[in-house]
């Protein structure tokens, strides 16, 4: 497995930071399980993995069995015959969305997402979408994007998904600057965006993806957009190939990302400075005092992320600017290097990133340096409890609403509820 | 294709890693994408294993595709080896892996590595995880124990006199439904006979114990699913004999000790006169009356599924009124089962092929899995976990053992607690109108945090139950309510299929008691 340390520039005006590379086992969940997320957040789509029984299985497991209605996302799951002959696979196909739309009317849209298999043997699900969507359209729309392991990592898959949505989504009507929030985003901090852009003054704020399917945001070249995720590469190139301009900002963490974030929009739409202070000062004051008690607790502490959703760099922004805590080392799976570029600017100088994962290397390491918090998967945590560490579930910083303001102290508590834990166990 | 919600199984690579996890000093090396690293998951999180499961996975990726994936593996086992020094590897490929056709077999004996490593290959478009489980743990018995193996037709030796008897005891994994629990049982009900436990695999077990299985008189197996393929095997090869009752409940444990008792040549009057099991007694005292005919819907791995069965009509006197199981590789055994109750058998992997059946048989009481669980809370009927797949929860910190005699206690308890007592049914008929009988609160095995089932009663089942709307009229209604809540669910449904069936378009009190007098048993 190679590893190899290289210099990437960054911004032109900051200096680069090194990167540790690596290439080896990665202990990362694939792009299908962002239909876990996305299902909740697009009510009225349908996730159907074209795949395998380890998919099926995938997802189930990432949903932690936890959901008891019937889900909207379901795996068409490959056999032996399937494999055999391809036009044999489509007919397939045709025959289990038929049998899904049937038993599901009130799906509006359908992904058909692909998986590993699928894209071995070459299956073409975008000939196969088009197909199916002149069978049930106008009723049903059909897209598809791959969510495969070997094309993605865990939030790609929700990249892919909304990259997907773009052409499908109507040109704009009216020549104005219009403002689009890429990334999903919990429905509470949505709203208290919303609420803030209304008080500087910039209205119809519109968000992909929507909360129905049906209501696709318009997008042409009048689109400023600002991205709520880290990880959405290829929906800001499909959006830039609609003529929209994305806004440089670092993400909307904490208080100093929240306001960066904000910010990048008020300087487009022309927001008078002092409008701006006088929106978000009330906020900035108000979220920044609660974060006192936990700047107490976690000031100092050293903190080791493996990489998982690529919120990792945004995170480790917040954490050391705003709880002052140490960076061990910060791993991420794949790193934008134009999209963090603020975001690696307000990292210390000295910091230690990674992209990839050799998951023994970077364990080692991890052991090595014994950091008093550990941020990583699900498979890793309780061996690495056991070992005598604290540690974090990555996935909960995807699930759990820790944008914008408000926000601010239910991330910090993220990190340290571990931390006294730990302290309060005697046995 | 193949439309899917929610599976029992996973794909049997998911098997492999339950027989090589379970076991120490063993490394299975996975050519498979990063995505199927879900898998640790299930081990770490799930059974709540201190410890990552001993796989290592290629993680290989599309850009990996072009060039050289054979490479890779390669680089993988070879890390892996040097890293983790197993006494033996396990290869093979997840599905993914497997339509590459890199064939981690041939790949690894390119490597020439010092130890014994075993290829399995698991066809992962037709099969699944228990199978999986199955096939990996008789090609490692085939490959470890079958170089001591004697020559073919030689006849065992006679064990000396005054030597022990000793056994195997095949079959439990990790992950597997309180396997844990059941090894510590066995083993120590086996050594009360005298039979000592010569290796228990593949859980705890080495490669070294497992190349010494044929040093056993026989062979007790505890999960035909995992370990029915292996025991024939060895006793073809070895000439052991192995035992065939799973030993959950009173009945079967003492069929399963009558069967060791044999094999090992020991008396086993003394160990079945001091037996120590209280499900019997409290069976039998008065309390238990009102569990007389109780229905129960039982579902699941076919060996749990089976021995609930049993226990559920013969020791508890409920009534089995349906009985299923996922494991198709055993539709002989549960038909044969179901025919004894006098039931349809339902085989299927399909949840909601299940769901249908229960909300259609209305049972009192679900024994199932996680699955099951969930379809039991969504129609409001008790419930109790008898099988994987399984939840965090379903493993326990207390001994809690589902087989032998301390077992049986354990059954006995978990599933009666969801039912209400016997004098608590009677007590609660009579205090229902006091204001601290909350309606609509939910049975406490459903535990806080459960969403409480929508007013008026639990949430109706899916509506192929009862096709045509029907009206309650008021008076009706009010009686109805008159009804303790805990069966008022059952009441409402009955009614309703009750006046559907009949035609019946509004409610009334008649309704209701012609209804309640219909269904009477
Ligand atoms: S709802 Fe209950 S049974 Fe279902 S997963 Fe959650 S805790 Fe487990
Ligand atoms: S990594 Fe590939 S095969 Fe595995 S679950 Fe993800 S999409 Fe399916």
């Amino acid at each position: 497995m190679n590893v190899h340390v290289q210099e990437c520039p960054v911004a032109a005006d900051v200096a680069p930071k090194p990167v540790r590379r690596e290439n080896g086992q990665r202990e990362v969940f694939c792009g299908l399980t962002g239909i876990v997320w996305l299902h909740r957040k697009i009510q009225d789509a349908f996730f159907l993995v074209v795949g395998s029984r380890t998919c099926a299985h995938l997802i189930q497991s990432a949903a932690g069995v936890m959901i008891f209605a019937e889900p909207r996302f379901a795996t068409a799951i490959m056999e032996e015959k399937d494999l055999a002959g391809l036009t044999d696979a489509n007919d397939e196909l045709d025959r289990i969305v038929a049998q899904l739309i049937a038993r599901r009317p009130e799906i509006r849209l359908l992904f058909l997402v692909g998986s590993c298999p699928s894209e071995v043997i070459k299956l073409d699900l975008s000939r196969a979408a088009l197909r199916l969507s002149q069978k049930f359209s106008p009723a049903v729309r059909i897209l598809n994007y791959s969510g495969s392991g070997i094309e993605t990592t865990f939030t790609q898959g929700e990249d892919a998904c909304l990259a997907s949505l773009v052409p499908a989504a109507p040109p704009t009507r009216t020549s104005e600057d219009q403002l689009l929030i890429v990334g999903s985003l919990a429905d509470v901090v949505e709203d208290q965006f919303i609420r803030l852009f209304d008080a500087l003054g910039i209205g119809r704020v519109q968000f992909l993806p929507p909360r129905k399917a049906s209501a696709l945001p318009a997008i042409g070249s009048n689109t400023r957009f600002l991205l709520a995720q880290p990880f959405l590469a290829d929906t800001a190139r499909a959006l830039e190939d609609r003529g929209a301009v994305r806004l440089a900002a670092p993400f909307p963490l904490g208080v100093e990302g929240t306001t960066a974030w904000l910010r990048a929009a008020a300087d487009a739409f022309g927001v008078a400075p002092t409008l701006f202070d006088a929106v978000t000062q009330p906020h900035r004051i108000r979220a920044d005092r609660a974060l006192f008690r936990y700047r107490d607790q976690l000031s100092g502490r050293r903190i080791f992320l493996f990489p998982d959703s690529q919120l990792e760099i945004p995170l480790a922004r917040f954490l050391s600017r705003e709880l002052s805590m140490q960076l061990v080392e910060v791993g991420t799976p794949y790193l934008h290097r134009e999209h963090l570029a603020e975001e690696l600017g307000l990292l210390p100088d000295d910091v230690v990133l990674s992209e990839g994962q050799d998951v023994d290397l970077q364990l080692d390491r991890c052991r090595a340096a014994r950091p008093d918090l550990v941020v990583c998967g699900l498979g890793l945590a309780n061996p690495l409890e056991a070992e005598g560490m604290t540690t974090k579930w990555s996935i909960e910083l995807v699930f759990t609403p820790i944008q914008g303001y408000e926000q601010a102290t239910d991330l910090a508590e993220l990190f340290a509820r571990p931390l006294v834990r730990r302290a309060k166990l005697v046995a | 294709m193949q439309l899917t919600v929610w599976t029992y199984e996973g794909p049997p690579h998911v098997g492999a890693m339950r027989v090589a996890t379970g076991m120490e000093g063993l490394h299975y090396v996975l050519h498979a994408p990063q995505g199927d690293t879900y898998a640790d998951l299930l081990f770490t999180m799930i059974e709540r294993r201190d410890r990552r499961p001993p796989v290592t996975y290629t993680t290989f990726s599309a850009r990996d595709l072009g060039g050289d994936t054979a490479e890779l593996f390669k680089t993988a086992a070879q890390n892996a080896h040097d890293r983790f020094q197993p006494q033996a590897m396990l290869v093979g490929a997840s599905c993914t892996g497997s339509l590459i056709q890199d064939d981690p077999g041939g790949l690894a004996r390119a490597l020439a590595l010092p130890i014994p490593v075993v290829a399995v290959d698991l066809p992962a478009y037709q099969r699944k995880e228990n199978w999986g489980a199955a096939e990996t743990f008789y090609q490692l018995v085939r490959a470890l124990a079958g170089p001591s193996a004697p020559a073919p037709g030689t006849a065992r030796p006679e064990r000396a006199a005054g030597v022990r008897a000793r056994c195997n005891l095949l079959g439990p994994t990790a992950l597997g439904f309180r396997h844990r629990d059941d090894i510590v049982e066995i083993t120590s009900l086996l050594a009360k006979l005298g039979i000592d436990v010569n290796v228990t695999a593949p859980m705890g077990a080495t490669p070294a114990d497992i190349a010494r299985l044929g040093q056993a008189d026989f062979n007790a197996v505890l999960y035909p699913e995992i370990a029915g393929q292996a025991a024939s095997w060895l006793q073809r090869t070895f000439g052991q004999p192995f035992t065939k009752t799973v030993p959950i409940g009173v009945s079967a444990t003492r069929e399963f000790v009558a069967e060791v008792a044999k094999f090992a040549g020991v008396d086993a009057s003394a160990t079945l006169a001091s037996a120590s099991t209280r499900l019997p007694w409290y069976s039998r005292s008065v309390d238990s009356t009102y569990l007389t005919g109780k229905r129960v819907f039982i579902f699941g791995d076919a060996s749990h599924a089976v021995a609930a069965a049993r226990i559920a009509s013969d020791e508890l006197g409920f009534k089995v009124v349906g009985l299923g199981t996922y494991s198709r590789e055993f539709g002989r055994e549960i038909r044969e089962a179901a025919k004894r109750y006098d039931v349809e058998p339902l085989i299927t992997d399909d949840y909601l092929e299940v769901e249908v059946k229960v909300a259609e048989l209305q049972p009192e009481l679900v024994l199932g899995t996680q699955m099951e669980r969930h379809i039991a809370k969504r129609l409001g009927v008790p419930c109790a976990v008898i099988s994987a797949p399984v939840h965090v929860q379903d493993f326990p910190a207390r001994y809690a053992p589902q087989m032998g005699f301390e077992g049986a206690n354990v059954i006995f308890d978990t599933w009666v607690h969801p039912l209400m007592m016997g004098l608590e049914e009677h007590l609660l008929a009579m205090f229902k109108d006091d204001f601290e009988f909350k309606d609509g609160a939910v049975p406490s095995h459903l535990g806080a945090g459960h969403s409480t089932p929508a007013a008026g009663g639990p949430v109706q089942p899916p509506s192929n139950a009862s096709n045509i709307a029907v009206v309650w009229a008021v008076d009706a209604e009010k009686e109805l309510y008159k009804i303790p809540f805990f069966v008022r669910g059952k009441a409402r449904r009955n009614t309703e299929r009750f006046a559907n069936e009949n035609g019946v378009a509004t409610i009334t009190i008649e309704t209701l008691y012609d209804a309640k007098a219909h269904y009477a048993r």
